[in-house]
């Protein structure tokens, strides 16, 4: 499905521990996204912030796609201010999605902090397959949780400081997981650093893995060439856009550091 | 009555003034999911060298006021697969192309224009003088009369379109690489290329991009690039300009062409408003319009200097 850009009206916001939801009505892009796609918001016209923020897709219902995210920026504070009947110009649906198993599976969830916005939407895909979701974060306030036990079989709940789950981070639970469980494939959405670390859990347990990054994009369509990542491709590595080769990519294949 | 907003530029008719910068819009399969290319004058696709590029390692970019940061160090496929693929995408839907050539010699410039002689449906080479992201710096061609010269100059003897040279705002007398590249040969100049910047992250204490330094883009460009187009136009009132630098809307495509250009590329602006090229295309001729303008060639260059 080709992505649009589309003026969209706002019909809900709403904050979710330290984070930020906003709903808009598009269609459109409702029936088109795909898990791990993206949309991209654009900032104020007028203003000192030029290019769009990409946004994962945690959600969508009826004709209302869900975002949620860290109000970090100039960019994301104003987007944090947008109230319903606002009008945001959205484009979308972007990137590659994730890939999902044709036989009825055990699979593996990793969202940390906001980066598990993806894994929610991934999960009410994965009807049939047995899902286990694992969620991170600093603290209790920074763990998103969109409604886990109704998506899935089980939730496993880390926090860093210990105010919610068991205390640590994902990497720590996750060997113990992947022995207990050997799911078909593992997927993973959150900050780089941890991703990284989660590609070598995989790796190390020879389970297949599939990660949604998060890069500085200009233009999230393919053009500006600014977003790449290194990639092993037919044997040689080239950089590519996270906005179009992903943001999903065979965690086995990117070079890391 | 509807201005007609078609030019000749150095002897290339073009639909429409409006055309896209290089780096800024591929070779067009992507943007034409937003853009009817029909509307733009020419697709000014991404320097191409002979070789491919792998390019810079990330980070590549950083937003800053009005404006943002690149280092992205030409990555591109080559010149045979870009005529190949890229090429013959634009050919089959009837886009006019201008093809940007990069290298760091003399003779990488030459290869390519000679891979792209009677290329379809290539109307004119620019020539990437100015890219600010190559290995070495001080060998910037548009940096050194002399050098630029030399490029223009071996194009010129093997290219059978028009030929542009793009230059860097970055220097002490533009006038002076100016009047070199249309000395030794070039039909036009397209002005102007990214200017120098930096950005530092105060928490990490790094630059935000890996190279250090990159091409400034935006809006925050623009009046530089109308102050080199005013000078340049100023100096050589018949020489051609395709103006760049920061245009986001028909107005500031007037603009660069008050200051002196005959053609308009829209570059960043693409980045967050995938339409910026078509809107700014269809809304100049709705603002010639309204203000009674009835073809550009009677506003070009006609900015008002008192003195």
């Amino acid at each position: 499905v080709n992505p649009s850009q589309v003026s969209c009206e706002v019909v809900d916001a709403a904050r979710i521990g330290e984070y930020h939801a906003l709903g808009f009505f598009e269609p459109r892009i409702a029936a088109a996204a795909q898990p791990g796609q993206f949309v991209s918001i654009a900032p104020p016209p007028g203003g000192r912030c030029l290019l769009r923020r990409p946004f994962s897709v945690a959600a969508t219902r009826q004709d209302v796609v869900e975002v949620v995210f860290d109000a970090i920026g100039t960019g994301t504070a104003w987007l944090a201010s947008r109230a319903p009947r606002d009008r945001v110009d959205v484009v979308g649906p972007l990137g590659r999605p994730f890939t999902i198993p044709e036989q009825p599976s055990s699979v593996l969830l990793v969202g940390g902090g906001y980066g598990a916005a993806p894994m929610f939407f991934l999960a009410t895909r994965l009807a049939g397959h047995r899902v286990r979701l694992l969620l991170g974060a600093a603290r209790r306030t920074r763990l998103l949780d969109l409604g886990a036990h109704g998506v899935a079989h089980s939730v496993i709940v880390t926090t860093e400081d210990g105010s919610a789950g068991v205390r640590g981070r994902v990497t720590d639970a996750l060997p113990g997981l992947l022995k207990e469980e050997r799911p078909e494939i593992l997927y993973a959405c959150g900050p780089m650093p941890m991703l990284e670390a989660v590609a070598a859990i995989a790796d190390a347990a020879g389970v297949r893995c599939e990660i949604a990054v998060e890069e500085f994009m200009a233009c999230g369509i393919g053009v500006c060439w600014t977003c790449v990542l290194p990639v092993r491709t037919n044997g040689s590595v080239r950089y590519q856009r996270s906005c179009t080769e992903g943001p999903v990519f065979d965690a086995a294949a990117v070079r890391w550091g | 009555m509807t201005p007609d907003l078609s030019v000749n530029v150095a002897g290339v008719p073009l639909r429409s003034p409006i055309v896209t910068a290089s780096g800024c819009f591929g070779s067009g399969p992507e943007m034409s999911r937003f853009v009817d290319l029909a509307t733009l004058g020419a697709v000014v696709c991404k320097t191409v060298t002979p070789k491919p590029r792998l390019g810079i390692r990330p980070p590549r970019g950083a937003e800053t006021p009005a404006g943002m940061l690149n280092a992205i160090g030409l990555q591109n496929p080559g010149v045979d697969a870009f005529r190949a693929k890229d090429l013959a995408w634009l050919a089959e839907r009837g886009v006019p192309a201008i093809a940007s050539l990069g290298g760091v010699s003399v003779e990488d410039y030459v290869v390519c224009a000679e891979v792209l002689r009677d290329a379809p449906p290539v109307v004119a080479l620019e020539l990437n003088l100015s890219c600010p992201n190559l290995e070495d710096r001080g060998l910037m061609f548009a940096l050194s009369p002399g050098r630029t010269s030399d490029v223009v100059a071996a194009v010129k003897r093997v290219a059978a379109v028009p030929v542009f040279a793009k230059l860097s705002p970055d220097v002490t007398d533009l006038v002076t690489i100016a009047r070199a590249a249309v000395d030794a040969g070039a039909d036009g100049l397209s002005l102007i290329n990214t200017t120098l910047g930096m950005a530092i992250d105060t928490r990490t204490f790094r630059p935000k991009l890996s190279t250090a330094t990159g091409g400034l883009s935006g809006p925050a460009i623009r009046p530089i690039a109308v102050r080199c187009i005013f000078e340049v136009h100023e100096a050589m009132s018949h020489v051609p300009i395709i103006g760049m630098g920061g245009v986001e809307s028909a107005s500031d495509a007037l603009e660069l062409i008050l200051a002196g250009a005959s053609v308009v590329a829209i570059g960043t602006a693409s980045f967050y408003n995938p339409r910026a090229a078509q809107e700014i295309a269809e809304g100049l001729a709705r603002i010639l319009e309204e203000r009674g303008i009835a073809d550009l060639e009677a506003v070009r260059g006609r900015v008002k200097v008192e003195g």
